[in-house]
């Protein structure tokens, strides 16, 4: 587990050793985690990979079987939610449907008996940088889906804390929307600079929105690292194919020797590994060989790679997702729209290794 | 496959056979028998009916009827009575239900068994256990406090108390369900949101959660309501309209004045009132549900 | 907490986190905590006054007269006795005859089974057709019905009397039949309609196009599918008939009183000495039946009211 450890500062929030069981049932297994203050960090993953209950946990919303939390250099393992210092928005919004916006905002603000002053100098700020002011007096019922969601979002602002956790804020919202708002959460994590925990099962939000990515999958975390690293260098099998639409072709062969240095026998053609970003195995190795669509070239004269054969054209607008079968292996390769490949065509291709990563059959793991 | 295309008015002849049963009771029972009810009541039928209208003569003779004045009184108050003390039992027993506690549906059995009894069983047991030579009142004495009086049953003052005792042990246990299904249906999230907030508990069902459940609690209201309305049972069993006409309810006088004293019309115009109050309660209901009277 | 600068640093950091280990883990709960025994006290405590006239009632039946008159209601019985079990059962006067409950118990039971068959019958069909038919004016019907569901039977009940007596019908068991099948049907139609409306339409048009028609579309298809809402339908239907009284007492002759009737006569207006183990037996035994059937259809019971109880 790679981990950009800034030692230098204390991190804002810090998850120790955490352990989460239900009886025999393990949902998250000693997981360690530090966030810089600032840091916009995403807990990426299938469903049921542990995600929304590790941040219900750093919420304080369930309690944990193991391990610690620590928030802003203090250990809030056995704190009430209201007093970890956290601001939360929830994938349904979870407005009060009876109270206006203002409502809404002031509610908590209220009750933890703030002046009235002071709340009112909160509303202001938090309705001008998400242009809710001229919502103030409506109800929950009586906005659209983006509006209720920067309400919610709102209501966390209001707190003045230092940690702001999202579920899943933007899977009730149709697509056009959620590109919308994923704009404004990264404005807004540039504008407040606080510390920010996202989770989403969206690749694409993590790729755009955070600073590091989590990816979890059975209460794991697969690999920690900040968004380039984890396109360009899977940790492993799942992470590869998890992340990057379309997605990565797997090729499943055997390491050989050939011309002067080490391929990948792919059930007859042989792909060279020169190049190859990471550790080399030697020969005879049971291997998977990755390759993104992008990074693959198609060649019209059938002797410049590896023999092809055309199979399915998929245009997507500027782009065009080919096809092709490959020593008995399907391979998608990305293209532009003006191509003049063909079904059935024989072709070759060539692969970017430089950009490839290369898998160990049996633990999965990138070499 | 060819299908044979039914002809317009051979599929719906079809249903409109099957319906006829409904249609004929709609009709002919509920409309047409209430209309009778209320047209009746304008005569002075007294062992058959016979039709000839006196106005509202019958009507006249109700209200200045101490024993129907005395049963519309008790009847309010039970109501009122039995409808508060069963929405804050049912919904307090729902809340804590609803905590997520082991043994949920063993106390919900025993809170909702009483609704499977008739009210003849329960008002029987009742008037037995609140019986001042062998019931509580006795048991009492017996453990020392020789003037402790508990007789409801006896007491003008105090019998409708009695009623209403057993009234609410046969009917919270419905409302408690209503509740907890109402309960049930609020979204989790919003207790996180106000748990996240620090909101204490009383607070988010005071301010939260009951105003988001104003359907179900209206749904409950016109259900216990109509119950009440019709309370007749409970009363013959517990205290035969006793002592004296102080647990006399309008169910009871409506039976009393048609089938026993022969005085039909008197009968029909007490039900027709008995109507009236109904209707109050479930026209703006069924508008504000359905939004329109005929639309379902 | 120190910041590691070094290595050494960072070690002396983890150790200082390792020595500051609690809190770790679960919050802390005691079993007993103040919130518990709230929470569990208050629900044992109502369970209680829930349970106490349940108990009373047995235990009342299983004495003999003599401890009764001497003894405490709530304390169990020194000798148990089934004698007035047999007495209520078999020997009780309700004034006109001293053949016990046995004669009411058969009398509800020939009244409830054929009124839980015909009111079901016709409420299914008629929800199956409001749901998947429509016809002008059926709504407006379906409207008129849910209106009786709610108006006080008193409105009506004279009318009944008059439409029963004309066709000879009045005093006898069928007559009680017909009642129970009128006034069952609001709320088993509603019942059935909603529960028909949440079947996919696709189904449906699926089978006309294989070219079902109404009724076979009825018994191959909706019914088969709706065979839990027959369970609460026959549940709601059989403990509200077992339970009515009003009814009983208007349209039934003494011969073909229901046991809820019955159940009065014989406490309510014997005159001399009071059994009150007999008494209490016969109250069991009425209530026997309603209260097997809750125990055990449990969930499906629960599922019954708040379905009878919701609106459309």
């Amino acid at each position: 587990m790679n981990q950009m450890a800034t030692t230098t500062t204390t991190p804002s929030v810090s998850v120790k050793d955490l352990d989460l069981a239900y009886g025999n049932l393990k949902i998250l297994d000693n997981l360690t985690l530090d966030i810089a203050p600032g840091e916009f960090i995403v807990l990426l993953g299938p469903s049921g990979c542990g995600k929304s209950t590790l941040l219900n946990c750093i919420a304080g919303l369930l309690d944990i079987t193991d391990g610690q939390i620590w928030i802003k250099g203090k250990n809030v393992t056995w704190e009430e939610p209201k007093d970890r210092g956290i601001g939360m928005v929830f994938q349904s919004y979870a407005l009060y449907p009876q109270m206006t916006v203002r409502g809404n905002l002031t509610f908590g603000l209220k009750n933890a008996g703030l002046p009235k002053a002071e709340i009112d100098k909160r509303i202001k700020r938090a309705s001008e940088i998400l242009q809710i002011e001229p919502l103030l007096e409506r109800k929950p019922a009586a906005l659209s889906g983006g509006q209720r969601q920067r309400v919610a979002i709102g209501r966390a602002l209001v707190r003045d804390v230092d940690v702001f956790l999202f579920d899943e804020p933007l899977s009730n919202l149709d697509a056009k929307l959620r590109s919308e708002l994923r704009v404004e959460i990264k404005r807004l994590h540039q504008q407040l600079e606080n510390t920010m925990i996202y989770v989403t099962h969206d690749q694409i939000e993590a790729l755009t929105l955070a600073d590091r990515i989590a990816v979890m999958r059975g209460g794991i975390i697969q690999q920690l690292s900040d968004p380039k690293t984890i396109y360009n260098r899977p940790a492993n099998l799942f992470v590869a194919g998890f992340i990057g639409s379309p997605a990565m072709t797997m090729l499943p062969g055997r390491t050989v020797d050939a011309g002067g240095g080490v391929g990948v026998d792919i059930g007859g053609p042989v792909v060279p590994l020169a190049g190859y970003d990471g550790a080399v195995p030697g020969a005879g190795r049971e291997v998977i060989l990755g390759i993104r669509p992008e990074h693959v070239t198609v060649h019209p004269d059938q002797g410049a790679g590896i023999p092809a054969v055309i199979d399915i054209d998929e245009p997507m607008g500027s782009d065009s997702l080919l096809w092709l079968t490959v020593a008995g292996h399907q391979l998608s390769v990305r293209t532009t729209a003006d191509h003049a490949f063909t079904h059935g065509q024989p072709v070759s291709v060539s692969f970017d290794i430089t950009k490839a990563s290369l898998f160990d059959r049996e633990t999965e793991q990138r070499l | 496959m060819a299908t044979q295309r039914p002809t317009r008015l051979f599929h719906n002849l079809s249903a409109k056979i099957a319906s006829i049963p409904m249609i004929l009771t709609a009709v002919v029972v509920f409309l047409g028998g209430t209309i009778w009810t209320v047209l009746y009541s304008f005569t002075s039928s007294k062992l058959l009916p016979r039709l000839d209208f006196v106005g509202l003569d019958q009507y006249r003779r109700l209200w200045s009827n101490s024993r129907w004045l005395v049963s519309i009184e008790n009847l309010a108050i039970y109501g009122v009575l039995a409808l508060i003390f069963s929405f804050v039992i049912g919904f307090v027993l729902a809340a804590l239900l609803d905590q997520k506690i082991r043994f949920e549906d063993a106390f919900r059995t025993i809170f909702l068994y009483p609704f499977a009894l008739s009210f003849i069983v329960t008002g029987l047991v009742w008037q037995w256990i609140l019986n001042p030579d062998f019931g509580i009142q006795h048991v009492v004495r017996g453990l020392g406090w020789e003037s402790f009086t508990f007789d409801p049953l006896y007491n003008a003052d105090l019998v409708l108390y009695g009623l209403v005792i057993a009234g609410l042990w046969q009917g919270t246990g419905l409302v408690m369900c209503l509740m907890l299904a109402g309960l049930r249906g609020i979204d989790e999230d919003i207790w996180k949101a106000t748990r996240v907030e620090g909101i204490p508990m009383w607070k988010t069902y005071l301010l939260v959660i009951i105003p988001m459940m104003r359907p179900v609690f209206i749904t409950t209201l016109v259900i216990v309501m109509s119950g009440i309305v019709k309370l007749y049972d409970l009363v013959v069993a517990m205290t035969g309209g006793g002592p004296g006409t102080a647990s006399e309810v309008p169910a009871k006088y409506v039976y009393q004045y048609m089938f026993g004293a022969q005085n039909l019309a008197q009968g029909f115009a007490a039900s027709t009132m008995m109507l009236v109050t109904v209707a109050i309660i479930i026209i703006p209901w069924a508008y504000l549900e359905f939004g329109g009277k005929g639309r379902v | 907490m120190s910041d590691p600068s070094t290595i050494a640093g960072a070690v002396l950091a983890d150790t200082a986190i390792e020595a500051d280990a609690q809190p770790r883990g679960a919050r802390p709960r005691r079993a007993l905590s103040r919130r518990n025994v709230m929470l569990y006290g208050t629900l044992i405590v109502v369970a209680l006054y829930y349970l106490l006239p349940l108990y009373v009632m047995v235990v009342t039946s299983l004495k003999g007269m003599p401890e009764i008159r001497l003894g405490n209601i709530f304390a169990p019985p020194l000798e148990i006795t089934f004698q007035p079990w047999v007495k209520a059962w078999a020997e009780a006067c309700t004034g006109l005859n001293c053949d016990g409950l046995s004669r009411g118990f058969w009398n509800s039971v020939r009244i409830t089974v054929p009124s839980v068959i015909l009111s079901i019958a016709i409420a299914s069909v008629n929800g199956y057709a409001l749901a998947n038919w429509r016809f002008k004016g059926a709504n407006t019907f379906f409207a008129i019905l849910i209106f009786g569901a709610f108006i006080p039977y008193q409105v009506m009940l004279y009318p009944i009397v008059i439409i029963l007596s004309t066709i000879g019908l009045y005093g006898s068991l069928t007559g009680l039949v017909i009642v129970h099948s009128i006034f069952g049907m609001p709320i088993l139609t509603l019942l059935f309609r909603n529960y028909f409306t949440s079947v996919p339409e696709e189904l449906f048009k699926a089978a006309r196009v294989d070219g079902a028609g109404f009724w076979g579309i009825y018994f191959k298809i909706m019914l088969p599918m709706a065979l839990p809402i027959f369970v609460v339908a026959i549940i709601l239907q059989v403990t509200g008939i077992w339970n009515d009284f009003l009814f009983g007492v208007v349209y039934a002759r003494p011969d073909t009183y229901p046991m809820t009737v019955q159940l009065n006569n014989i406490v309510n207006s014997v005159q001399g000495v009071k059994e009150y183990n007999v008494n209490m037996a016969a109250t069991i035994i009425t209530g026997l039946v309603p209260l097997v059937i809750y125990f055990i259809s449990g969930k499906l019971f629960v599922r019954g009211i708040a379905a009878g109880a919701v609106k459309g």
